[in-house]
């Protein structure tokens, strides 16, 4: 029993990163429709960002206050990664508004293999190992065995709760969530009503960009470690968990991505651990297979 | 192009004729240029910040140090000012004095006809020519890596082309056709001893079948999930290769694969080999030749067959789906089986690849079948213009082509010094061209391919 609770404790770590993640996909094909291939790959980028500012920050100050440095990283890193976020959908996806259908998705694709490998050139392709949040752990008795907590559990846990409490107030209390929601539900009639559209994309890909940023953050502290190749799993996994909480829908994405967190620890710890990802990849084809508006997404209409 | 119209003219000069001279449109254009310019260098100083500054290395106590490289900074950042002002200047000329300083060029079908036919020359007397410019010994690698490895690579740009482009069905797993292909004509070779000219068309026909198998239940999916499902597949079919390894062999893979032969004649070195019972010297070469030819011979074929295929009704129906699936419902044509028919076309040429693959390798492994090979012929299909079957052949020459020559770019070490290799900037560029060319040119670079039949008013609209 206390293993099962063990395994679902880690389940909801590593869901809370695929959540952040699946945000990003789930936002950015609400509004413009398009599966932006190259998020995975951001998302990379930002645990390198991250990486590199929490040395620089060490190397600089000497020894700091922990809390502190991992809150000054997590800001420069959602500010230089929505920096690029903003960057690539004005280089890559904006001309391509309008063009055919496949455009914007092969513009996506190339995105992801500069990205990667634009880092790869950067930063080399070794793994890049720091333990950046310290492995102790609290134990918990439990009846007759005992489940562990460790610190890096907790800080990925309230971050992620804490992020999307603030994610949540923006999309649904500010003008800023009001435009984007209105963009979503019709480009050309939110334009006409003054909403300026370009400007709304723009911010989407930044706010997905930024959580992202998070989950890059998150994602150093959980495995202490990064490869320029990290991008491209973990982004097809979260792509799996915002297809399986709907397309389009926030919550949809949080609950997909801790669901699919579980199913990964929970196939890991009870079948195989080489087909893990198997697992992940078999629910996204059922999944788009025979319930493709998800868990809470519309379905989806094709009109002329 | 439509996309130009769609964007907003960055000029802000009051209308003038348009025989005013350059440089009035450029002095009104200049602080605007300027601006714009400091702007995409700041940008540019924000994206390399931390990436490209400083570099993550393990020192000897396997701890993590920064080195900064500040001078790809500052050049990165350059460069960003210069071609920005460049090109937001180019921009404020008005269109007919750009066009006659750099005339945009269009080819001809005449010719297209002729490029076609000087390259099918070349082809079949690359052998030749590569032996009287390298010697029997030093033609080997340029027969291999370079004529064997691009004709491989042409003839699954042409089968992916049949899916991508005559169809419209955005294939992001087209490699585990290929490895489907490569790992059954490897296994029933090595298994059950078939000859090599049976494994070829079987592996062929599995990776039909394969590819039915999936396409039947995601064949109904919109485009972008239809997509990613085939690369969700494509991933399956590699991590199964790895993990089952008491019959893929893992990582490891299948190796000793028997060569092909011809007429049950070996055509490698050894005392009962064609070369050899005709009196000629024991060479590698002759087998490198032969395997040069054989791969040729299959991607004409399939090119053939592609064309011919565009000519039936099916091939119109392909083309017709790809541009625009809810009118070809409603004209009655079946959708599901027109775009399985696509699918399963595509998916054996993408098998057939395979043994022509394990054949020049002797070996097949997973690290052969990842999503970046994937990558790569959909991006020789989208470079080389969708539908195209030239232009995907002259895409695959340059950048497989391309790409090889940048390993052989030694004396680039001599400019940027002994620690530069050429080979790491290959996919950096590839996905660089990905994204400029569909932003540019979206229908492709080097030429793109109309429906083969339209109706009186549509070909002159398009163009237009």
């Amino acid at each position: 029993m206390d293993y099962l609770i063990q395994q679902v404790i880690n389940g909801l770590t590593l869901g809370s990163i695929y959540g952040l993640i699946a945000i990003g996909y789930t936002m950015v094909f609400g509004i413009i429709g398009m599966v932006n291939f190259a998020h995975g790959d951001v998302f990379m980028l930002s645990a390198f960002v991250a990486l590199i500012i929490f040395l620089a920050l060490s190397q600089l100050f000497g020894t700091i206050n922990l809390a502190l440095a991992l809150l000054l990283v997590l800001v420069a890193g959602m500010a230089l990664t929505a920096l690029w976020a903003w960057t690539i959908e004005r280089v890559a996806y904006r001309p391509l508004r309008g063009s055919f259908r496949l455009a914007p998705m092969i513009s996506a694709i190339g995105m992801s293999i500069f990205l990667s490998n634009f880092v790869q050139w950067a930063q080399g392709p070794n793994n890049k190992p720091l333990e950046m949040v310290p492995t102790e752990i609290i134990t918990i008795a439990l009846g007759a065995g005992s489940i562990t907590l460790s610190w890096k559990q907790i800080t990925i846990m309230v971050t992620t709760a804490v992020l999307l409490m603030a994610l949540w107030y923006l999309v649904q209390k500010t003008p800023l969530g009001r435009a984007q929601r209105a963009c979503e539900q019709d480009r050309k009639m939110a334009s006409i009503l003054g909403v300026d559209v370009d400007r709304t994309i723009s911010l989407t890909f930044v706010i997905g960009a930024a959580l992202a940023a998070v989950a890059g953050l998150l994602w150093m502290v959980n495995y202490s470690q990064v490869n320029f190749a990290d991008g491209y799993v973990p982004g097809v996994k979260a792509f799996t968990a915002a297809v399986l909480g709907g397309i389009g829908s926030l919550q949809g994405a949080v609950l997909g991505g801790i669901l699919i967190g579980l199913i990964e620890t929970l196939w890991s710890a009870y079948f195989s651990l080489a087909y893990k990802d198997v697992a992940a990849l078999l629910i996204l084809i059922v999944v788009l297979v025979f319930m493709p508006s998800g868990l809470f997404g519309r379905p989806d209409v094709e009109k002329v | 192009m439509a996309v130009d119209a769609a964007r907003p003219q960055s000029h802000a000069t009051p209308p003038q004729s348009p025989a005013a001279p350059p440089q009035t449109y450029m002095s009104a254009a200049l602080p605007g240029a300027l601006k714009s310019a400091l702007l995409t260098a700041l940008v540019t100083l924000g994206l390399c910040f931390p990436i490209v500054a400083w570099e993550t290395q393990l020192d000897i106590e396997s701890r993590l140090t920064l080195v900064s490289w500040w001078g790809y900074v500052a050049a990165f950042v350059a460069i960003a000012f210069v071609g920005r002002f460049a090109y937001v200047m180019w921009r404020a000329l008005p269109r007919e004095q750009r066009q006659a300083i750099a005339p945009r060029a269009k080819l001809s079908a005449d010719v297209k006809q002729r490029i076609a036919i000087v390259g099918l020359l070349l082809l079949i007397f690359f052998p030749f020519i590569s032996i009287a410019a390298a010697g029997t010994a030093g033609s080997i690698k340029w027969i291999d890596n370079y004529g064997t490895q691009i004709l491989i690579y042409i003839l699954l740009a042409w089968g992916l082309n049949i899916v991508v482009g005559l169809a419209g069905l955005l294939d992001l797993g087209y490699v585990a056709f290929y490895a489907v292909g490569a790992y059954s004509s490897a296994l029933l070779a090595k298994n059950f001893g078939l000859s090599f000219w049976l494994c070829l068309p079987l592996a062929g026909i599995f990776a039909a079948m394969y590819g039915l198998m999936i396409g039947i239940p995601v064949l109904r999916l919109r485009g972008d999930y239809l997509a990613i499902v085939t690369l969700a597949f494509a991933e399956i079919v590699q991590r199964v290769a790895v993990n089952w390894d008491t019959v893929t062999g893992g990582y490891n893979g299948i190796s000793g694969i028997p060569r092909p032969t011809l007429f049950g004649y070996s055509l490698s070195p050894g005392p009962d080999s064609l070369p050899s019972l005709l009196g000629l010297a024991p060479s590698p070469l002759y087998r490198v030749i032969f395997l040069f030819y054989l791969v040729l011979v299959m991607a004409l074929l399939v090119n053939w067959v592609a064309t011919r295929l565009r000519r039936l009704p099916l091939g119109r129906a392909w083309e017709a789906l790809r541009e625009d699936e809810i009118a070809c419902r409603s004209l009655g044509i079946n959708t599901v089986t027109t775009k399985l028919s696509a699918f399963a076309t595509g998916a054996f040429f993408g098998g057939i690849a395979g043994p022509l693959f394990a054949a020049r390798q002797g070996i097949v492994s997973p690290s052969s079948f990842v999503f970046m090979e994937s990558a790569m012929i959909l991006a020789i299909v989208v470079l080389g213009g969708l539908g195209s079957q030239l232009g995907v052949a002259i895409a695959a020459v340059v950048m497989i082509g391309g790409t090889e020559l940048l390993r052989e770019l030694g004396w680039l070490k001599a400019v940027f010094g002994p620690e530069f290799d050429p080979g790491k900037y290959r996919m950096l560029i590839f996905g660089f061209a990905m994204v400029l060319l569909m932003v540019v040119r979206p229908r492709g670079f080097i030429t793109h391919r109309d429906p083969s039949i339209t109706l009186g008013g549509r070909q002159t609209e398009r163009q237009a």
